[in-house]
């Protein structure tokens, strides 16, 4: 018994538990999947919305898979604020352009990219946005600025689907 | 001492013939060796022990009235309060009683600590009380959500959000959480399914955490081995079932009057207010037991960086056996790490202190410092003075500290010449 000698026994052990395990791994999957996003929750992914009541200055915000969105009109100060900030200062730098689609128009996920909150409007130093939770200040663009928040406010995906109408996702 | 007894009833001694339950209870509960000089911080394992059992049979009838669902979980708490006969006594006391059960474990981790109870050979009944206390925070966070109010709403929020810190999965892994884009329905049912099942577990960890501590014994406010059956220990029953008792009913005098005169002193307000995912309240605060860790989470500016501070500020207590160096067990012999330990006290009081503040300025400051001294506590201070320390001489036995120095001569006289 000094060599050790792979026998047909030792090969159906190895199969027997390998096929078990396969099995085992496989079944597991329903028991963690059931928790992800359900099919119900999945159809409500697309919002659409309705921008002529929105003056500049305005900002309204809606519900898109349960979570706030702000949909803001920005004034022209706004913009030329958004535009003019160095990429080189920003600690997660986005040209507003890139935010943007229509200048005008600032659409984006209303919550704190830090730990959820939902940041209030025009306030904080950089006359954009600011979360009361921890302290996170946005400018004009939602582009982080100050505070721990780690990136800008999420852009949605979305589509005009024409001069006066978006689509969100 | 087990092996001996013999139920006095036909009926115990034929069960206990096929199943050897009531030997099994016998052994732990009535005979069971005890120092003879435990004092009043031992008694907070039975306290937590009632906390618990109180807390699963309200939670069970709180049960049957409470619905788990985002539009009727608020309502339903309210129809408890106002329409179910006792309904606001029995949440109250349910509501209360996790405060006080967090009140009582920080009480019993403290005794731990100061008494060194977490040495060799009571690691295991450390650590396994560690589990215990993570799973008591998950229970009650979970717990905190399901009145569905504003504070419910938006600390699972911003805990949930912990998670979306884990670099590349961090976002799949919170919708898996949510079981959608947000906070929400599906999140509430499966908190509640886990809040129900988890005290459950907390039980089963009980019981092995009692079961590890009656390998060795108690620990001993000295902090010096006792042997079993010797003049030092007397029996469970019935010296500390009497002490145990004495002490729950001085616990129960707290415990009855938060919850018949100031039911919502230890809550929030804003929680009276339904849940709106549009609205977040203009200051977020955890439950009191929380705030020392979520004063760490916040002192870090970076986001997975605190998230990682503030899991590392429990996970260290697991270490906590093999950092204290020192082998001298109690502080009472440690002149050195009697005053750190009181620090580190104080420390933790002054970051649950600062985790109630909003954190910026001089708070910020502050509280940075603070969770800078207690990583430290454990990392250089507790394994260096193991090294530097001049400990005092330790007693021979639990009687030698409280006998005259004439009594010590007899005894040590008597002992000579038995010798």
């Amino acid at each position: 018994m000094s060599e050790k000698q792979v026998t047909r026994r030792n090969f159906l052990y190895v199969t027997t538990g390998a096929f078990a395990a396969a099995g085992a791994a496989s079944l597991a999957w329903p028991f963690v999947d059931q928790m992800n996003p359900d099919a119900s929750v999945k159809a409500l992914a697309s919002t659409e919305i309705d921008l002529r009541p929105i003056i500049p200055g305005q900002s309204i915000t809606v519900v898109w898979r349960g979570k706030p969105v702000f949909i803001r009109r920005r004034t022209q100060a706004e913009i030329d604020e958004a535009k003019k900030v160095n990429l080189a200062d920003l600690p997660h730098p986005e040209e507003d352009s890139d935010r943007a689609q229509n200048p005008e128009w600032l659409v984006m996920v209303g919550i704190c990219t830090h730990l959820g909150c939902v940041p209030l409007g025009q306030k904080g130093d950089y006359n954009g946005w600011f979360c009361p939770c921890h302290g996170s200040h946005y400018d004009t663009s939602g582009r982080i600025r100050k505070g721990p928040a780690p990136t800008n406010l999420e852009i949605p995906d979305y589509v005009f689907l024409n001069e006066t109408t978006i689509k969100i996702g | 001492m087990s092996e001996n007894y013999a139920p006095k009833s036909a009926v115990g001694r034929w069960f206990n013939d096929r199943l050897p339950l009531l030997n099994l209870i016998y052994g732990h509960l009535l005979p069971y060796p005890t120092p003879k000089n435990l004092n009043y911080w031992w008694t907070f394992g039975g306290i937590l022990t009632f906390c618990l059992v109180t807390q699963i049979i309200t939670g069970l009838v709180l049960a049957m009235h409470y619905v788990a669902d985002a539009d009727l979980a608020f309502a339903s708490v309210e129809h408890i309060m106002r329409d179910v006969n006792y309904g606001w006594l029995l949440r109250y006391i349910h509501a209360n009683g996790a405060s006080l059960f967090f009140m009582a474990v920080y009480i019993h981790m403290a005794r731990s600590l100061f008494y060194g109870s977490y040495k060799e050979p009571r690691e295991l009944i450390w650590i396994i009380g560690v589990f215990i206390f993570l799973l008591m925070i998950a229970t009650a966070f979970m717990g905190y959500v399901l009145p569905w109010g504003q504070m419910s709403f938006w600390g699972a929020t911003v805990i949930t959000n912990l998670f979306s810190a884990i670099p590349l999965v961090g976002e799949s892994v919170t919708n898996w959480l949510w079981g959608g884009y947000a906070v929400g329905s599906p999140l509430l049912t499966r908190f509640f399914t886990l809040h129900y099942l988890m005290p459950f577990l907390i039980f089963a960890l009980v019981i092995l955490h009692v079961w590890a501590l009656h390998v060795p014994g108690n620990n001993n406010p000295e902090g010096i081995n006792v042997v079993q059956g010797s003049q030092d220990t007397v029996p469970f029953h019935p010296h500390y079932v009497v002490k145990d008792m004495f002490a729950l009913v001085v616990f129960l005098v707290v415990f009855a009057g938060f919850v018949f005169f100031v039911p919502n002193l230890l809550g929030h307000t804003d929680n009276y207010i339904e849940a709106n995912p549009m609205q977040t309240p203009e200051h977020i605060v955890p439950e009191w037991y929380f705030l020392p860790f979520y004063a760490i989470l916040r002192s870090v500016p970076d986001k997975l960086g605190g998230v990682i501070l503030m899991v590392s500020a429990i996970a260290i207590l697991a270490f906590l056996p093999w950092l204290d160096t020192s082998k001298v067990r109690s502080a009472k012999y440690r002149p050195l790490y009697r005053q750190f330990v009181w620090l580190f006290f104080a420390n933790v009081i002054l970051l649950g202190y600062l985790g109630a503040q909003t954190a910026d300025g001089l708070f910020l400051i502050i509280g940075r410092i603070a969770t800078a001294y207690y990583f430290a506590h454990f990392i250089i201070i507790l394994p260096l003075l193991g090294y530097i320390e001049k400990t005092k001489p330790l007693p021979k036995s639990l009687s030698e500290p409280v006998l005259s120095p004439e009594e010590r001569q007899m005894k040590a006289a008597a002992s000579g010449a038995s010798a």
